[in-house]
């Protein structure tokens, strides 16, 4: 406990249906996703985290900064912790305007924060693109919009730390894609450590480093991005979240007579459709298990493109169900394929075969390196 | 004409507004937010002077205030007045007269702010007071017009509690009320008239605007 560089969270929340119970130390290095299924307990965690839960016990030490410890009864109230909170359905204060909300928050950070921290009203305006909008009432924004302002509000205070709980799940898939690259922005220039509340896959798969998934109010897992989605034994947990792969590529070429792009793949090819990212861009590929077919043999006379090469590594078989979850290895990486478990006899599927894995559907996740 | 009933009556249902004010926003705060047992009760208390005759209370509070009393006594060993037939005593009779036409609009608005802008103050850096203050109070802008606005014309409007607490002594509690009283037991009622035209169309203005604003106000609360 107290590691410098860590959040310390060892609480207790009880309510009358539910019980939350985490230990755990959180990194404070980019963004570590809260992920589980809806009450689970990710937003009851961020809240305490918050200080906004006054009847958790137990303790928080952020740094070397205790939040709450219980033995010693010293409580630090939500608004002296020295964090920034993007609620879900963003909460702006509708008697103020944009430039308002912001400044709210500005005025109230603390000088030795601001003296140490890179926020300014200029960096978050211009990185959120807030500037038309600064003369705007809340009542007259976008969804989206009225997000982008909450994570300025919320960065604005110079915080130590970024609490997000689920920011873009009131928007639709369109207004989501614009947002992502601002909160991607966001967190790489200011270099504020984030917890990230979300119980979309993509949004994981898109800024996380680590992540953390929460069920029925305890932790079931915790790690790097990439190692969690390969394990098979969460299965019940991943299920609900569409259970695939974080797989990491560099551009290789683009084909513009087809409007593909290659990808180079632990020295195999993928095929996208063609991004405009430059060669040698790093880039995270989303592939989900039910996207991915196996075959013994390289196939021949096929539509799918997209065929690796590799060895499998583990299968897991749930006698109560006809599917199986099995993961390939692919030069040190992982891939995971679902099947079915009829195919899985028939083929005599066990760890060591070599296996083609015939992939149906990639998504480009984002760039730069997955943290595993 | 005697204008010194009009000046009284503006005079107590100032002071008792802004006194009510003060004592009163707390009270409808806790009430928005607490989840004590107690709550239903206070309640209920608060809602009396809705429903009690102003006889009755205004026969308690003669009985409190009164020379003989604990309070009563304890003023008159003080200020070497007494607090019955004395201004200082309708101030006291008219909080709790209006005290529900304070208390319930602004327990209504702070209800409707909720806490969720209360916490989103707090995680910009805001402490409680603060967040008062800057966010709940300003949003809760409708709430408190009405609340002031009901509280005023109410006081303006009270008879039976005055004449049982501050009695008729002209210039000291006999406010227009009282005043038309007197005038029709006199059988003055050119004067009555007059007054009580004065409060009709007062009392009509007076909740036109709130209703109109009640439409209009640019800061809703949703």
């Amino acid at each position: 406990m107290g590691k410098p560089s860590t959040l310390d969270v060892d609480i207790t929340l009880s309510r009358s249906d539910f019980e939350l119970v985490v230990q755990h130390a959180f990194d404070l290095e980019g963004v570590t996703a809260l992920f589980g299924p809806s009450g689970s307990g990710k937003t009851s965690l961020l809240r305490v985290i918050a200080g906004l839960e006054t009847s958790a016990t137990g303790r928080v030490q952020f740094r070397q900064e205790i939040w709450q410890d219980e033995v010693s009864h010293a409580v630090v109230p939500s608004h002296a912790r020295a964090v920034g909170y993007v609620f879900q359905d963003g909460r702006l204060f509708p008697h103020l305007s944009v430039s308002g909300n912001l400044a709210y928050a500005l005025k109230r950070s603390h000088q030795s924060a601001r003296s140490q921290s890179p926020v300014t009203w200029n960096g978050v305006v211009s990185a959120l693109d807030l500037d038309p909008l600064l003369s705007r009432k809340p009542g007259t924004l976008s969804g989206g919009e009225r997000q982008r302002v909450a994570l300025g509000r919320a960065v604005m205070r110079a915080p130590r730390l970024l609490l997000l709980d689920e920011p873009l799940s009131a928007l639709d898939l369109r207004r989501k894609q614009e947002i992502l690259p601002y909160l991607e922005r966001l967190t790489d220039a200011f270099s504020i450590p984030a917890l990230y509340v979300t119980h979309a896959i993509d949004e994981v798969a898109r800024i996380a480093n680590r992540i953390v998934v929460l069920q029925d109010g305890r932790i079931a897992a915790h790690g790097a991005v990439g190692e969690v989605f390969d394990r098979l034994d969460l299965g019940p947990v991943t299920e609900a979240f569409d259970a695939g792969s974080i797989l990491e590529a560099t551009v290789a070429s683009h084909d513009p007579e087809y409007h593909l792009t290659e990808l180079e793949f632990r020295g195999q090819c993928i095929s996208i459709p063609q991004s405009n990212l430059p060669v040698g861009t790093q880039v995270r590929l989303r592939v989900r298990a039910r996207d991915v077919s196996l075959a013994l043999q390289r196939p021949q006379d096929l539509t799918v493109r997209n065929i690796i090469a590799g060895h499998l590594v583990d299968i897991s078989i749930d006698p109560n169900s006809a599917l199986a979850e099995t993961l390939i290895d692919v030069g040190g990486v992982h891939l995971r394929a679902r099947i079915t478990r009829r195919s899985a006899s028939e083929l005599g599927l066990s760890p060591g075969r070599a296996v083609f894995a015939l992939i149906k559907s990639v998504s480009l996740d984002g760039t730069g390196p997955v943290s595993r | 004409m005697d204008l010194s009933p009009l000046w009284l009556t503006l005079g107590l249902a100032g002071v008792t507004s802004v006194v009510l004010l003060i004592v009163g926003t707390p009270l409808a705060w806790w009430l928005a937010h607490t989840r004590s047992r107690f709550k239903a009760m206070v309640e209920a208390v608060t809602a009396l002077p809705l429903v009690l005759p102003p006889t009755v209370l205004g026969f308690y509070l003669l009985l409190l205030l009164s020379p003989t009393s604990t309070i009563g006594s304890f003023w008159l060993s003080i200020t070497g007045t007494t607090l019955t037939f004395s201004f200082t005593g309708l101030v006291i009779a008219s909080m709790l007269y209006s005290l529900p036409f304070m208390v319930q609009p602004l327990q209504g608005a702070f209800e409707a702010v909720g806490r969720e802008p209360l916490e989103a103050a707090a995680m910009s850096g805001a402490s409680p007071w603060d967040a008062f203050f800057t966010v709940a109070s300003p949003m809760a802008l409708r709430g408190y017009v009405s609340a002031i606005v009901l509280t005023f014309a109410h006081t303006v409007g009270e008879f039976g509690i005055v004449l049982m607490v501050g009695g008729n002594i002209p210039g000291q509690t006999r406010v227009v009320s009282i005043a038309i009283y007197e005038h029709v037991e006199t059988l003055d009622y050119a004067s009555a008239h007059l007054w009580s035209a004065g409060m009709l169309v007062f009392s009509f203005v007076v909740l036109l605007m709130v209703y109109v604003l009640n439409g209009r106000f640019p800061v809703g609360v949703r």
